[in-house]
């Protein structure tokens, strides 16, 4: 397979297993992850996806495998074996959460601020030369909170930057969340699923930002998301991951086509398979998702659990 | 008073006054009330052996005058603001707010300059001259002591029950450098000067203990941590106690007292007196003490508010806020958390070496639990971070202890062997039930945000986290 994402990856996952007591989350996963290019994890709930995150952001330890984080340079991060926090310090990786955590009491530009903690202290000669007020630490000061102006610009948060983060909306987390992860300067941003209950066209906004954020500032991004219309919209590259195996891999369109996929997502018997014609017309619902956000994803286990229900027929017969 | 009348006529339109008009009605208030307290109050005729005399009264006068002021005042603050008619809530509120605002701003600086002068004010008072005095040095120790822990638990929101240890590490420091080990190793004429060498080695050691402790402590949260930090205070007490050689243990050390830069204060030539001419006075070292201690405490303030502005600083609020956030974000927690520890321990050995230099005494017995959850108190009473909540938490708490010792002209009503005193930590008990149900998170409930583009907005504390340990 010599995927474009595969010549020269920004991250290789290989052979990535992670076991929590009896319980595999994740067995045996290998995928690359392109430079500059925005590649979404997907699958259904529970499949692993934020367990991989975990391992990849430090959070965990995997029980196997191997987590590489390529620089341009040449130089490479064994992530696999570094502290959670060291990974965003040395190797440059930067994550949110699926339930945002933001620094509530604190406000949006503090939270920005915080995300130059390293800098900052580097600049403060570790608090001494800042205690003194020198000339450096003003001036790298200024600097961080140029930034900080950059991205509330480019998150249209610039209006609230003095509101605690708590006050703000929803959606308005959500990006302030992104604006603090990049304020770390990733080269690799993880994004644990950043449409989450967002209306339509916050998450259009949220495509333009990714898209930025991949061609103007050259970052890779890695994206666990349900929101088809955001995964089919922007990803370079899907992975598609089932009871945390890796079930499917290419670009949006080989991932819409692959039976496999439509499998995991709908919960087809595996025995008694659909005729084409279903399928088909499954494929296409993917591809095409109604004008209301298409969120199959959400429940979509249900089927799965209940195999036995003929469901897909049934909706079938409705589409006809 | 006077301004009786006029109050109800203005009670409609004050809801919606702006500060300085209401700065404009005081002093008219003041005004009339003191046109009519001069004919009424200010003359009074006595008799005396037969003839009529005429005395005046001006501080009455003046009393009274303020006292219609402050009260109007309070009206204004409390009451006329408070009962909005629905159709201008907001404005209503909109004034509060402003309210709020100037007072926020002005009463700093005011309690700064009330802090500087005490000493001079409370020689006016007579019978507290000295009284006065001690108290003033006692209460603003613990405001010290407050600020340091105020650090630890406010600012990165690790629960501390063992402050008292660092205070106890300060005050064991410069008992044992003062007495055996400064005339050990350099002689005994270094000793006058000892206050000061002392004090930052204090602070350093303390610092060290307070990194000490933290190493096995801070991957534990919550309450592990305060259960490891009350044990932590419990043992640094056990050892003074029982290490007989080296702390002479429940018998305690008797250190010199501080100098003023090598003077000794005391009736004696070369003493501090002596050297500046002027008659002795027991007083002047409490003066002494007084400005010694506001020192320590307003460069605990200052440096506290110098390190929130800092990469450190509001490292440890992210800690508070979410601790693994904060690992995301590459900020190394351990360290993060070991810094407010050693910051917080070393102001503790600070107010502890200015403890022992003060009494001329230490023993273990000074530094029991009590004490730590006491200075925790006042942090909690004051509002979690807020450095001016805790000046307010630590006059009202170790105030009202010394409110209670003047208490005894109620021993007239009380029952026998029923001392007022007994109930003191009673009452500060119920107060801070009282505080928990109508002020849970504080006196001061509003955080400073530390950088801000535009306009410095104030954060409500309901949304300021406070820590998991």
């Amino acid at each position: 397979m010599t995927a474009a994402w595969s010549h020269d990856p920004e991250l290789k996952v290989q052979h990535l297993t992670m076991r929590f007591g009896g319980l595999t989350a994740i067995g045996d996963l290998s995928f690359d992850a392109g430079r500059k290019q925005i590649t979404a994890l997907i699958g259904p709930n529970g499949a692993g996806k934020t367990t991989v995150f975990n391992c990849i952001t430090g959070f965990y330890k995997p029980t196997e495998g191997l987590i590489v984080h390529r620089h341009p340079g040449g130089q490479e991060f064994l992530l696999e074996r570094m502290d959670d926090f060291r990974i965003t310090r040395h190797s440059k990786v930067a994550r949110t959460f699926q339930n945002i955590r933001l620094f509530g009491g604190m406000t949006v530009l503090e939270n920005l601020m915080v995300a130059q903690h390293n800098v900052l202290m580097a600049a403060s000669n570790w608090t001494v030369g800042g205690l003194f007020g020198s000339p450096r630490y003003r001036h790298k000061e200024a600097e961080a909170i140029e930034r900080c102006k950059h991205w509330l610009n480019k998150t249209g948060l610039i209006d609230r930057a003095d509101d605690p983060a708590a006050d703000l909306p929803y959606g308005a987390q959500r990006r302030l969340e992104i604006a603090r992860a990049m304020c770390t300067e990733p080269r690799l941003l993880c994004l644990d699923e950043p449409a989450a209950g967002l209306n339509p066209r916050e998450s259009d906004e949220l495509n333009k930002l990714l898209l930025s954020i991949r061609d103007e500032e050259n970052v890779a991004i890695l994206l666990i998301e349900h929101d088809m219309s955001v995964v089919m919209g922007i990803s370079d590259h899907i992975v598609v991951l089932d009871y945390g195996r890796k079930i499917s891999d290419g670009t949006p369109a080989e991932i819409k086509a692959d039976p496999a996929v439509i499998r995991a997502y709908l919960g087809v018997d595996d025995e008694q398979e659909a005729p084409a014609a279903v399928q088909a017309d499954i494929a296409k619902s993917i591809a095409e998702p109604p004008p209301p956000p298409l969120t199959i994803a959400k429940n979509a286990r249900k089927p799965v659990i209940a195999k036995k229900r003929p469901e897909p027929v049934k909706h079938k017969g409705g589409r006809k | 008073m006077a301004a009786t009348a006029k109050d109800t006529a203005f009670k409609a339109e004050s809801r919606n006054l702006s500060p300085q008009e209401i700065a404009r009605d005081l002093i008219g208030t003041a005004i009339i009330t003191l046109l009519l307290l001069i004919p009424i109050v200010f003359y009074r005729t006595v008799m005396n052996q037969g003839t009529l005399l005429l005395q005046t009264r001006l501080p009455l006068v003046l009393g009274l005058t303020a006292a219609v002021v402050v009260g109007r005042l309070l009206l204004h603050l409390f009451v006329w603001q408070r009962a909005p008619e629905a159709g201008r809530a907001s404005t209503a509120s909109a004034t509060r707010t402003d309210w709020r605002e100037t007072v926020g701003k002005w009463i700093g600086p005011a309690m700064l300059v009330a802090a500087i002068f005490l000493p001079w004010i409370v020689q006016f008072i007579p019978g507290w001259e000295r009284r006065g005095l001690g108290i003033a040095i006692y209460i603003m120790s613990y405001i010290m002591l407050a600020w340091g822990l105020n650090i630890v638990v406010g600012l990165a929101g690790l629960l501390d029950l063992g402050y008292v240890a660092f205070y106890a590490v300060g005050a064991y420091t410069y008992a044992l450098l003062t007495t055996v080990y400064m005339p050990l190793w350099f002689g005994e004429g270094i000793v006058p000067w000892t206050f000061y060498i002392v004090l930052p080695l204090a602070g350093l050691l303390a610092a060290l203990w307070g990194v000490i402790l933290g190493f096995p402590v801070l991957r534990l949260r919550g309450d592990y941590l305060a259960i490891v930090t009350l044990a932590f205070g419990e043992i640094i007490r056990l050892v003074l106690i029982n290490w007989f050689w080296f702390t002479k243990g429940p018998q305690g050390i008797n250190v010199p007292k501080a100098t003023f830069f090598g003077l000794p204060f005391a009736d004696e030539p070369g003493s501090f007196s002596d050297f500046f001419g002027i008659p002795y006075n027991r007083l002047h070292f409490f003066f002494f003490l007084y400005y010694v201690i506001l020192g320590l405490a307003l460069l605990t303030y200052a440096m506290t508010n110098r390190l929130r502005r800092l990469p450190i600083g509001r490292a440890w609020e992210a800690l508070r806020e979410d601790e693994i956030a904060c690992r995301a974000l590459g900020i190394n927690t351990t360290s993060t958390k070991l810094t407010a520890f050693a910051i917080g321990a070393m102001f503790g050995g600070f107010s502890g070496s200015f403890f022992a230099a003060r009494q001329g005494f230490v023993s273990p017995e000074s530094f029991v639990y009590i004490e730590s959850a006491l200075i925790l108190a006042i942090v909690v009473l004051g509002g979690l971070g807020s450095q001016l909540g805790i000046v307010f938490a630590a006059i009202l708490i170790m105030g009202s202890f010394e409110l209670f010792r003047e208490l005894g002209f109620l021993q007239a009503i009380l029952p026998e062997g029923v001392e007022p005193i007994q109930f003191r930590m009673l009452c500060v008990g119920l107060g801070m039930v009282l505080m928990m149900r109508f002020r849970p998170r504080g006196l001061v409930t509003r955080r400073d945000p530390t950088v801000y583009l535009k306009e410095k907005k104030a954060v409500s504390a309901d949304l300021v986290s406070q820590g998991h340990g």
